[in-house]
């Protein structure tokens, strides 16, 4: 790997937890990184920080449309002309209010949008690419959310499910070929966005630790890599509980 | 309304919490959310971190690098960055903060905002020393730009400032240069405080990191020496990382009467034994008990306090002997109990805690009243001596002292930030 350059692609690069799976790739390798996202300027900060980080590697950020399936295409395949993509990591979303989704349709379209349509949509532009060129690691970002719908955010739960569903039949149309497409659950993470959330410190898991799963689980070609792995046994319980109990719970 | 606790885990106060996402957008949150408080990885022992049934301002998603020049060793990066992130990506090419506390699990907004100091202090000074510029968020929405040579009072009044003066956004540091991770280090123990202080002033010229460990027990004052430089090229693998994490909290302090004899003495003929010259990693050398993740939690429910003073070298020695008796005479004891000098030079901050004498770092378990006993015979003591203590390990020092041992207060208080206030404040400061 020493002299070979790693292209990674990150959609969504201002979240926590691709920034530090970023921060990871470089440090393991000589890398070049594009990192996608819908503001420039906060993009632009992730790429100055990962180029102190790791100096022998080439950041380089750009804008993107995560609404428009025709920007999406054109932009995937500009990044692929250049030459296959050994990695790719689509990990944007937004955590919606879900009583909000429920009293007005259009937000709820909108969760629904960027949290589902949206990364499948990036994943199908990359896939074809990856698959011509027979190589590369796609990951997405699913949640444990999307195993099971529940009262308090089925919206993104939906959401997270449609990804679900289509990393499954990536994985499928693929499996004969050697990309390797990982799905990732990563649980309720301790990030500055979930800081409100915090009970006790204790409860999140730290995006460093998620992180460090989510490139291990990549590197090791996992179908499904739940971060931290915990959650693997949670969702399994969670996903069997009868109705006439799981409607009794409050979560 | 979340929980939260400071390192010294005394207490556990509802607070509001606000995180701080963009470094262009700070000045603005902080206007349409003040009163508050800066609050990074929440190390500081006592109160200063924090705001009971108020707002935190939560600096920890400012963790970007901005620009390194690797031939000038200059940093430029957001404010809460972490030294540990500082060191990892700095010392594999060359360069190294110059000014690390006891632990690199701090925010550079928190290093600057308590001027830390290190066992380097007779050398290079405080963390302040080596800020070359940084930009201050105000909840007035203006944002202030200062450095040692540019606005340089408000630039005295933040280092040290305990964060309020206004949010630290960024900063430019200066890193030193080093030719790898690895320190030559050399344990002395030694028997008395008589024999400490020759130890000390023999050391300083050819060693840039002295401490030493003193065993509060018995009253004598015995110890171990530390000692360490920078090593030159030594090729050795780097050790793997390995953590362990205190899981759960005790019942009851394990530092306690009981424990305490037998660890002191174990630990002080362990080392003895084992004294010499060795060579250590940076990590080890430096944040020895940054591998014990949770470390506080061996205090048990209650918590623990700590207490740091410096005492001027006049009358050091007696200074420190007269605490060591007074902990003794108590009852109450102390593990990590660390006894150092500082060099004579004047520190950047107005509320710097360094200044020419000898600091005496100690641990107690949260024993109630009869800990807060043993204080104040200690505050007396200090303020004999014409001592001060250190804020950053505080939570419960008397007004009278803390203004006696920082005579440029009032001079700081112009500068404050009037939408920024901490328990501490409140305190030690009346706002």
């Amino acid at each position: 790997m020493s002299d070979q350059v790693t292209k990674i692609v990150i959609v969504g690069a201002t979240s926590a937890i691709a920034e530090h799976c970023a921060r990871l790739w470089l440090n393991a390798a000589r890398c070049e990184v594009i990192l996608l996202g819908r503001d420039l300027a906060k993009t632009e900060r992730v790429a100055a920080d990962l180029r102190v980080r790791g100096p022998q590697s080439q950041v380089s950020a750009q804008q993107a449309d995560f609404a428009d399936p025709l920007a999406i295409g054109r932009q995937v395949d500009a990044i692929c002309a250049t030459g296959p993509v050994d990695i790719v990591l689509i990990a944007h979303g937004s955590l919606p209010d879900q009583a909000h989704c429920q009293a007005d349709l259009q937000a709820n379209q909108e969760a629904l949008a960027v949290n589902g349509i949206s990364p499948v949509l990036f994943a199908e532009a990359f896939a074809g690419h990856m698959q011509r060129a027979d190589r590369g690691t796609l990951g997405l970002i699913g949640s444990v959310a999307g195993d099971r719908g529940r009262k308090s955010n089925y919206v993104y739960g939906a959401a997270k499910g449609l990804v679900t569903r289509y990393a499954q039949g990536l994985q499928h149309r693929l499996a004969a070929t050697n990309v390797k497409v990982v799905l990732i659950k990563p649980g309720p993470t301790d990030t500055p966005m979930t800081a409100h959330l915090k009970k006790d410190g204790g409860k999140l898991a730290s995006v460093e630790q998620v992180a460090q799963e989510i490139v291990k689980g990549m590197a090791q070609g996992k179908l499904t890599v739940y971060a931290p792995g915990k959650w693997f046994v949670i969702m399994m319980i969670i996903r069997h509980l009868p109705h006439f109990i799981f409607k009794k719970m409050d979560i | 309304m979340v929980a939260i606790s400071s390192w010294g885990r005394l207490s556990r106060d509802a607070h509001r919490i606000e995180a701080l996402h963009a470094p262009d957008q700070v000045a603005r949150q902080l206007a349409a959310s003040a009163p508050g408080l800066p609050h990074g990885m929440g190390r500081s022992y006592g109160d200063q971190g924090l705001n009971p049934d108020g707002l935190l301002w939560l600096t920890t998603g400012l963790n970007h690098f901005i620009a390194f020049d690797e031939r000038t060793g200059r940093l430029v990066c957001e404010a809460g960055v972490l030294l540990r992130d500082i060191q990892r990506m700095s010392v594999p090419r060359g360069w190294m903060l110059p000014v690390t506390p006891g632990t690199q699990m701090i925010t550079v907004g928190g290093a600057i905002a308590n001027d830390v100091h290190g066992k380097n202090h007779h050398a290079v000074g405080s963390f302040g020393d080596h800020v070359l510029a940084l930009e201050l968020a105000r909840t007035d929405g203006s944002t202030v730009h200062c450095g040692p040579a540019l606005l340089p009072d408000w630039f005295a009044a933040t280092v040290g400032g305990m964060g309020l003066t206004g949010v630290i956004v960024t900063a430019e540091l200066q890193l030193r240069p080093v030719a790898g991770p690895w320190f030559a280090t050399e344990t002395v123990p030694y028997a008395n405080l008589d024999a400490f202080f020759p130890l000390a002033d023999a050391s300083e010229a050819a060693w840039e990191h002295t401490v030493s460990w003193i065993d509060c027990l018995g009253g004598a004052g015995r110890g171990l020496f530390m000692r360490g430089n920078p090593s030159g090229v030594i090729n050795r693998p780097e050790p793997a990382a390995r953590t362990r994490r205190m899981p759960l909290v005790p019942p009851v302090s394990l530092v306690n009467g009981l424990s305490l004899p037998p660890f002191n003495a174990l630990y002080f003929h362990m080392n003895k034994w084992r004294a010499g010259r060795a060579i250590a990693h940076y990590e080890a050398f430096n944040y020895p008990l940054d591998n014990l993740l949770d470390w506080n939690r061996m205090y048990g429910p209650r918590g623990f306090y700590q207490y740091q003073s410096v005492v001027p070298r006049s009358v050091g020695r007696d200074a420190v002997q007269a605490m060591l008796d007074a902990i003794a005479s108590s009852g109450e004891g102390s593990f990590l109990a660390v006894l150092k000098t500082f060099g004579e030079r004047a520190a950047p901050g107005m509320l710097s805690f360094p200044q020419p004498g000898v600091t005496l770092a100690l641990d107690f378990p949260n024993r109630g009243p009869r800990t807060l006993k043993l204080f104040e015979r200690l505050d007396a003591i200090v303020a004999e001596a014409g001592g001060r203590l250190y804020a950053a390990k505080d939570a419960r020092m008397p007004r009278s002292l803390f203004e006696a041992g920082y005579p440029r207060l009032a001079e700081f208080m112009q500068y404050r930030d009037p939408g920024i206030s901490s328990a501490m404040s409140r305190r030690l400061m009346g706002v």
